[in-house]
């Protein structure tokens, strides 16, 4: 009796043990069937990213107010003027609505050598969105130094603070990759993309600065500072680059800062004596007009630098800013 | 026959077989060349290459299918392939009968006992594993290491290399792998541990084996006692090859189916069954819940600890280059079992394990070394994408390697770019004539060109005495026929200049035909002046493919050599905004 009741427990236990073992076997055959790969890998793997575009940004033109050219010293002073000149901070931004500023924060160096958007003047920009009753304003780059000490040693993360604007400094969660229709560089790259993802109007600030290798970096060159991944090998065609993101950004309004220009040495500086006063600031709806006026301060000329002719073929604006009849004032 | 003899007759065969494999992955056409051999089987019937790929790929590429022969045979029948399969179980279990024939009986049982450290080799599964298992933390497929299979291929290669190296029957000259004495050295260390304790290596550290004791644990057939008791002798564990105690509680995910035990029991108490032990048996690891947790958290972190140097992002390095057909190295690195067969079969042995200064990662995965190996690169050899055994070098056609027919938009395959060091090349830093990286490029138009120059020689102004005919006398003393090679020419004012044909210590001589327009006149200076063609790499055409490096005459660190840069396997990589 006992012995049977062994043997019955001894089959039950087997035919538990092959029945797992059964369940595993057809386990693994199912597994291996439905994960046989008779292809194998691709070669190059471009991974399909989920493709983005920057919003336009632009305002209606309004014919005779496009772009305004502001002598005086004080930056708060000539940028509240040369606004008011274009029909004023409310022409461009409207109650409650959201607002990017891209100043050019390239560099962590102070602002006396020239080498970043004046924090004064960014204070000025983000004072006047606020007057204006933005809901909020970002003020953001994508710098080449490390970015907490760009945006401190600049001086801008303080003054656009206490002026009431959010600081974002990049994260690597911030980029998406776009490509730019008729571009030939900008194609599946990644660029600086969240914070401009849902605000509603955009504003460049830069200086006006010497550059070896594009001839200037002016309002153009700024959105340079959007390109993620390994962009220094754009340098290898930097005209087409250049008016390449002139085609990508569409902004609100830029901010061309020739009150001191970086005449020399550029575009880092490093010494008060590669700066030179010239006291001019530029408000323009045309960023190819701004910088084809812009130039001339670093004793240019538009034909000087092949981008603005590029930009201006691409439709991204005119280098014959006189045609504009750019409106002169001082302040 | 004996079971024993059965298993023995086993191992001598597969062991003969997997060497068999190892000698013909030689290039040729012979019957022991590589033709079409099966010389990746061994590697295709080992489950963790194919589950170790399955975890970072998601997929089961092609021939690994035949893992799932080895699974269900190990649930079915536990781990047979340990005690009849595996050529380097079969070396343990050879080398620890050899060392430790002679010893006592009590020290023989003392030998094969069970030891707890054998949860050990359970821990290295379970880390390796899971260092593949989240592609999103960064996977990667280090089961090569330890995975015996392409251990004993690796091992195997050189020890083949150094068998041929008198005879020279494999391979004509004499292969060399750069660092090959680690992977010997850890090859002996784990041979000469079966002297310590028999099957060291399977008992202790072998991660497959533990899969296979995982796999085995519902085998329906398993080694255990037929009667609850016995005569108490403890012969079984004599010569138990798993260390699995077979005379108590039975373990049977250590146990090999050596079916020692059953031979050596002389009252037939041991048999081969589908019941349960019924002196009782254990069939899981010992391995605690705490134990598991550990290792998995171990190898869920280990991947972003050895990823901290950054050799995948913006500190990747240069020297990495990979062969034709390479994935991208993310995607490589989810593939390379580290096996080697790359190696073996490239007819240049330019392939060389790589070291572990590309990251930890990089270790033994195949990585070309310009200045091992016979010359670089071949042009039209895709050798060692068709013998890798997971496809983490892809099995490219000569047409994708070259860029030719369907694959002309694309542009050839390119390894890397060549540059030339200034500071010691020949024409750029020492006034010599050289370009024999020109001559060896093997692209048509070639990728490296030159720019004729002629520079004046140390002190190769001197004044002339007087002209007869072709001759110039000089003032000057020269070194004797050192100019009368050809490459040197004499010139005077405007750079008009006439190639030296001979000179002795005061005089020059100039071809005949080749008279000055104007005669020097006696006292005036000439000028004594090298042609030299001072190569340029045209980087739009250079595939990377090392013959320039390995040809340089410079011969420690060459002055033209070859980096990652720009290689196509990676778009990160590329160098030129545009191919």
């Amino acid at each position: 009796m006992n012995e049977q009741n062994e043997k019955n427990f001894g089959r039950r236990k087997f035919l538990t043990r092959a029945g797992k073992a059964g369940i595993s076997i057809a386990a693994a055959g199912t597994a291996s069937c439905l994960l046989y790969d008779a292809k194998g890998p691709p070669g190059q793997t471009v991974k399909a990213e989920q493709l983005v575009t920057l919003p336009d940004f632009s305002v209606p033109t309004v014919t005779g107010q496009t772009m305004s050219i502001v002598q005086g010293s004080d930056r708060k002073h000539t940028v509240t003027k040369a606004i008011e000149l274009l029909g004023g901070i409310e022409r461009f931004v409207k109650p409650g609505e959201t607002v990017a500023i891209k100043p050019n924060v390239a560099f962590a160096r102070p602002p006396m050598l020239g080498a970043t958007a004046h924090p004064e003047l960014v204070a000025a920009v983000v004072e006047l969105c606020r007057k204006a009753g933005a809901k909020l304003v970002y003020v953001t780059d994508n710098p080449i130094d490390a970015s907490a000490s760009c945006f401190t040693l600049s001086g801008i993360r303080k003054a656009a603070s206490a002026a009431g604007a959010r600081v974002i400094l990049p994260k690597a969660h911030h980029f998406k990759h776009t490509t730019l229709a008729d571009g030939k560089l900008i194609k599946n790259w990644p660029i600086f993309f969240a914070p401009f993802a849902r605000v509603d109007k955009l504003i460049g600030i830069s200086p006006v600065k010497h550059h070896a290798r594009a001839g200037a970096s002016m309002s153009m060159k700024n959105w340079y500072g959007l390109l993620g991944g390994r962009r220094n090998i754009f340098h290898q065609d930097i005209n087409t680059i250049i008016a390449e993101l002139s085609m990508m950004v569409k902004p609100t309004l830029v901010i061309l800062d020739g009150t001191e220009v970086m005449m020399t040495n550029g575009p880092t500086g490093g010494s008060v004596a590669d700066l030179k006063r010239a006291n001019t600031l530029i408000a323009s709806c045309d960023m190819v007009a701004a910088d084809s006026y812009g130039c001339t301060l670093l004793d240019l000329k538009a034909a000087d630098l092949p981008y603005l002719a590029k930009a201006q073929n691409a439709g991204a604006g005119n280098t014959d800013y006189q045609a504009l009849k750019p409106i002169l004032g001082t302040a | 026959m004996k079971i024993v003899t059965v298993r023995r007759i086993s191992q001598a065969f597969f062991f003969t077989l997997f060497t068999w494999f190892c000698i013909v992955t030689t290039i040729g056409e012979k019957f022991w060349q590589l033709r079409a051999w099966p010389i990746n089987w061994f590697l295709q019937l080992d489950p963790l290459v194919a589950i170790g790929t399955i975890l970072t790929t998601h997929t089961l590429y092609r021939a690994l299918l035949w893992a799932l022969l080895t699974v269900i045979l190990t649930i079915i029948f536990g781990r047979f392939f340990c005690g009849w399969v595996c050529p380097f179980g079969s070396l343990h279990h050879f080398v620890g009968f050899l060392g430790n024939r002679r010893k006592k009986l009590s020290k023989k049982m003392q030998l094969n006992k069970y030891r707890k450290a054998q949860r050990i080799k359970y821990i290295i599964l379970i880390v390796f594993l899971f260092m593949a298992a989240f592609p999103s933390i960064g996977a990667t497929l280090q089961t090569g290491l330890l995975d015996p299979i392409p251990l004993v291929t690796r091992s195997f290669q050189l020890l083949l290399s150094i068998a041929d190296r008198s005879v020279n029957f494999v391979t004509a000259t004499p292969r060399f792998y750069e660092a090959g004495w680690l992977i010997l050295l850890i090859f002996f260390t784990a041979i000469l541990l079966n002297l310590v304790i028999p099957r060291f290596y399977c008992r202790f550290i072998c991660p497959l084996g533990a899969l296979f004791g995982i796999l085995g644990r519902f085998a329906i057939w398993r080694i255990g006692k037929n009667q609850s008791e016995c005569s108490d002798c403890k012969l079984c564990e004599r010569s138990c090859e798993g260390g699995c105690e077979p005379s108590g509680n039975i373990r049977i995910s250590e146990c090999v189916l050596c079916f020692n035990c059953r031979q050596d029991c002389k009252d037939e108490v041991i048999s081969y069954q589908t019941t349960p032990s019924l002196a009782g048996e254990i069939t899981n690891p010992d391995i605690s819940r705490r134990g598991f947790v550990l290792s998995l958290a171990g190898g869920v972190f280990a991947v972003p600890a050895v990823r901290l140097s950054n050799k995948l992002g913006s500190n990747w390095y240069h020297k990495v280059i990979r062969p034709p057909g390479a994935l991208s190295e993310t995607e490589f690195l989810k593939r390379c079992i580290k096996c080697g067969q790359c190696m073996r079969v490239c007819p240049t042995n330019v392939l060389q394990p790589g070291g572990i200064e590309g990251g930890l990662e990089n270790l033994w995965t195949p990585v070309l070394n310009n200045r091992i190996g016979s010359s670089g690169c071949q042009l039209n050899c895709v050798a060692c994408g068709q013998v890798c055994p997971t496809s983490a070098i892809r099995p490219i056609t000569l047409a994708e390697k070259l860029g030719t027919d369907e694959f002309a938009e694309l542009g050839p395959i390119r390894l890397g770019t060549a540059f030339i060091d200034h500071n010691r090349c020949l024409p750029w830093a020492m006034d010599k004539p050289c370009i024999v990286c020109e001559e060896n490029c093997p692209l048509s138009p070639k990728a490296i060109y030159t720019r004729e120059e002629f520079i004046t020689v140390r002190d190769g102004v001197v004044t002339v005495k007087k002209v007869v005919d072709n001759t110039i006398e000089l003032e000057t003393t020269i070194p004797p026929e050192k100019f009368a090679t050809g490459d040197y020419y004499c010139a005077v004012k405007d750079n008009e200049r006439r190639k030296i044909t001979a000179n002795t210590e005061n005089t020059i001589v100039i071809s005949p035909d080749e008279q000055f327009e104007k005669i020097p006149a006696a006292g005036s200076k000439i000028e004594i002046q090298v042609r030299l063609q001072r190569p340029y790499v045209d980087i739009e055409k250079c595939i990377g493919c090392g013959v320039c490096e390995h040809e340089c005459p410079v011969s420690g660190k060459k002055a033209i050599r070859v980096s990652a840069e720009g290689e196509t396997r990676s778009m990160d990589r590329k160098l030129l905004l545009k191919r």
